[in-house]
């Protein structure tokens, strides 16, 4: 039987050096005349250990890991297609601390498969959930979704169920799903992993919101800084194509759905469904107003679900085993799992799918193992550019909506951006600013002008004029900026501001 | 594009002819502008609003609302260098710094012979692995000042032996 070994595709590891340790390992291979299958999988999500290779022995993956370029030969010196001993040699996969102790009902394959193939899929359980989907129909799809009591996880948390409800509802000849592929927030790639691990798992859910909604034609809007996340899709959806899957009658039912990927051009407000919308129609990137809702009025004026590509992934497995099991993981109004990402200055950075209700403490230091640089972890941010700055002192909160709206802090897409002791609050304040008055669509006042004096009077502060005075100003002008606002960006951008000041004082010459 | 290289400002037919039905044709058009020829020359958005039935105003203002399209030539070398959160816990500070001054130009600047572009860009989704910077579509990960200047002088080589 041949060997193989596991080298993942995924752009975490590409940038970690995997393309040359691949290229190594054919050298090796070659050099040597050994016949060594090499399988490109996708990532485990074990950042800080990427590149990191599996080997698969009697059945269980042995992992190696950071491999660099210069580690190839002298790992096939040590026997590793039969899991030889190693300095790098980590053990069995499933064994690492940081995978046995997540919950990983959406990220279960990650890894493990090769993205584009579907029979790896289909033996690591792909496609029940759509075939019981096929089975039930419309209405006990709704019902499940409703029960599992999924809420949205690009960051407003809103109930899956009653949004798609809304749309199944609304009687017109065409409706749409549009998949939100633009993970902008700075600390998250829990998307993009979707995308480029487990490519199939979004589509699933996709036709399965489809069938739910009476919807036929979807498009992801996937952001354009993810170009492999765009292959990987590409690929998988005309592997779908070509297996009857997607287009007409799928699988012989009298189901059609069609996917078309568009790539977004760097905006981030177009991460904001309506702006998002306005850029699937080929304007500019401007907010709309609400009401009307996208699921009455959404994508060229037809009822849409725009739903986040985690919210599609969490589908299938609320279809294949119920929203009742889903339901039974995590707290309060929080259900299911949330695929945490750490990130910034974290020893061990990655994705940690868990469901809601642990500590920022567990997940900062039983899994993030502290900082990168050794130094104590001043502050988090958690859910993006407009969330807030937590002080250490309330790392016991438990990561939960509720829990987090509490302490005027947002979970959003579940990024958490470690900053050690180094870190100056003022120049994080100053830039969420700077970064409000880049990305402003510009439609309303108090985000577009409010946001670029915000910038100045920061600047101010930070050079010592009239403190007092400036602090005052800013406080005026965060609050006009989150009463007043049209949408989130100009309405949040105050609470990693304020945040920044009533915590860290002392960076403000307070 | 697979048939001839489009030179700086014909846009083929064709192009236009592949996206004129398309609902909301406008940024896959302007992407394949611009992945053709690198940017989206101004002599060429007459052309596009009158494909696609908008006005030039129009044409003109969604190119300049996205950060991604450009209306210049850039760099053979386009480096995007993460300016979000999680790049600035580990640093990037220090590597913004070295690149700009050892590349001696700002953001949205092109080095004077034409190699090097720079571009700021708000995350790319390797923010646990961070600074991160992109160069051309290969991303690099944990990237320092010393493995900047490493990383550009393996791209000279590997430029040089292609003649
Ligand atoms: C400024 C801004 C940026 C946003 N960016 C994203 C994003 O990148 N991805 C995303 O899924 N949702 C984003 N959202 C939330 C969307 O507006 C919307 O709530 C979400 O796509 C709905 O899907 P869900 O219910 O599945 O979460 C953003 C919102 C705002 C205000
Ligand atoms: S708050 Fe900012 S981004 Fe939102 S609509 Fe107003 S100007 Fe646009």
């Amino acid at each position: 039987m041949n060997k193989t070994v596991y080298i993942p595709k995924d752009f975490s590891a590409s940038a970690m050096g995997v393309d040359k340790v691949l290229a190594e390992f054919y050298k090796e291979i070659n050099k040597r005349q050994i016949e060594v299958e090499i399988i490109r999988t996708g990532s485990f999500g074990i950042c800080w250990l990427e590149p990191l290779i599996t080997i698969d022995v009697n059945g269980v993956r042995i992992a190696y890991g950071p491999v660099e370029e210069s580690d190839v030969a002298s790992l096939l010196d040590a026997n590793i297609l039969s899991g030889g001993e190693h300095p790098l040699k980590i053990g069995p996969v499933s064994d690492i601390d940081y995978i046995k102790n997540q919950e990983r009902l959406i990220f279960h394959r990650a890894g493990f498969t090769d993205p584009l193939s579907i029979s790896d899929y289909q033996q690591h359980g792909g496609f029940k959930g759509l075939q019981r989907a096929l089975e039930i129909g419309s209405k006990a799809i709704l019902d499940e979704v409703i029960n599992s009591g999924l809420r949205g996880r690009g960051g407003a948390a809103f109930p899956t169920g009653i949004k798609w409800k809304t749309v199944y509802d609304t009687d017109v000849d065409q409706k749409f799903i549009v998949c939100n592929a633009d993970e902008g927030d700075s600390g998250t790639f829990s998307d993009r992993m979707v995308m480029e691990s487990d490519p199939y798992l979004l589509l699933e859910g996709m036709i399965i919101a489809g069938i739910a909604v009476g919807a036929t034609m979807a498009y992801i809007y996937l952001r354009v800084e993810y170009p492999l996340s765009a292959e990987v899709l590409g690929n998988a959806v005309q592997l779908l194509y070509e297996k009857g899957m997607l287009g007409k009658n799928i699988l012989g039912s009298d189901i059609c759905f069609d996917v078309e990927i568009r790539i977004g051009a760097g905006a981030y407000i177009c991460g904001e469904e309506t702006s998002l919308l306005e850029s699937l129609e080929g304007k500019r990137g401007e907010v709309r107003f609400k009401p009307p809702l996208p699921a009455i009025k959404g994508l060229f004026n037809k009822p849409t679900v725009v739903n986040n590509v985690v919210t599609l992934a969490s589908v299938p497995v609320i279809l294949e085993k119920g929203g009742a099991y889903y339901k039974d993981y995590g707290m309060g109004r929080s259900r299911g799992t949330l695929p945490f990402q750490l990130a910034g200055n974290i020893k061990q950075g990655g994705l940690v799918e868990k469901a809601f209700g642990l500590s920022l403490n567990e997940i900062l230091y039983d899994f993030g193992g502290g900082s990168a640089s050794g130094r104590p972890i001043r502050t988090v941010q958690v859910g993006g550019p407009l969330g807030a700055y937590i002080p250490e002192s309330q790392f016991d909160t438990l990561l939960d909506y509720e829990t987090f709206a509490q302490i005027g802090a947002m979970l959003g897409h579940g990024g958490i951006v470690v900053f050690d002791e180094t870190v100056n609050m003022a120049n994080m304040a100053r830039y969420a600013m700077e970064f409000c008055a880049i990305e402003s669509c510009g439609k309303c006042t108090p985000c577009r002008i409010g946001s670029t004096r915000g910038t100045e009077i920061i600047d101010k502060i930070l050079s010592g004029e009239n403190t007092e005075l400036n602090l005052n100003l800013l406080d005026d002008l965060s609050t006009t900026m989150r009463d007043a606002s049209l949408c989130a960006m100009g309405g949040l951008t105050p609470y990693p501001v304020m945040s920044a000041i009533k915590h860290f004082p002392e960076d403000f010459n307070i | 594009m697979d048939d001839k290289p489009l030179n700086a400002l014909k846009i083929p037919q064709k192009l236009f002819d592949e996206y004129q039905n398309l609902p909301g044709a406008l940024l896959p058009l302007l992407h394949a502008v611009q992945g053709a020829i690198g940017y989206i020359p101004d002599d060429a958005v007459p052309e596009i609003a009158k494909n696609l039935n908008l006005s030039r105003a129009e044409v003109h203002g969604v190119i300049s609302f996205y950060h991604y399209f450009r209306t210049s030539p850039p760099g053979r070398v386009r480096i995007q260098l993460c300016r979000a959160e999680a790049c600035q816990a580990m640093d990037s500070a220090s590597l913004e710094q070295h690149v700009k001054s050892s590349l001696n130009i700002d953001y949205h600047q092109t080095t004077a012979d034409g190699t090097y572009s720079l571009e700021p860009v708000y995350c790319l989704g390797n923010c646990a692995c961070t600074p991160s910077i992109m160069i051309n579509d290969q991303i690099y990960g944990q990237v320092s000042p010393q493995s900047f200047d490493n990383i550009l002088s393996d791209l000279t080589i590997v430029e040089k032996d292609q003649g």
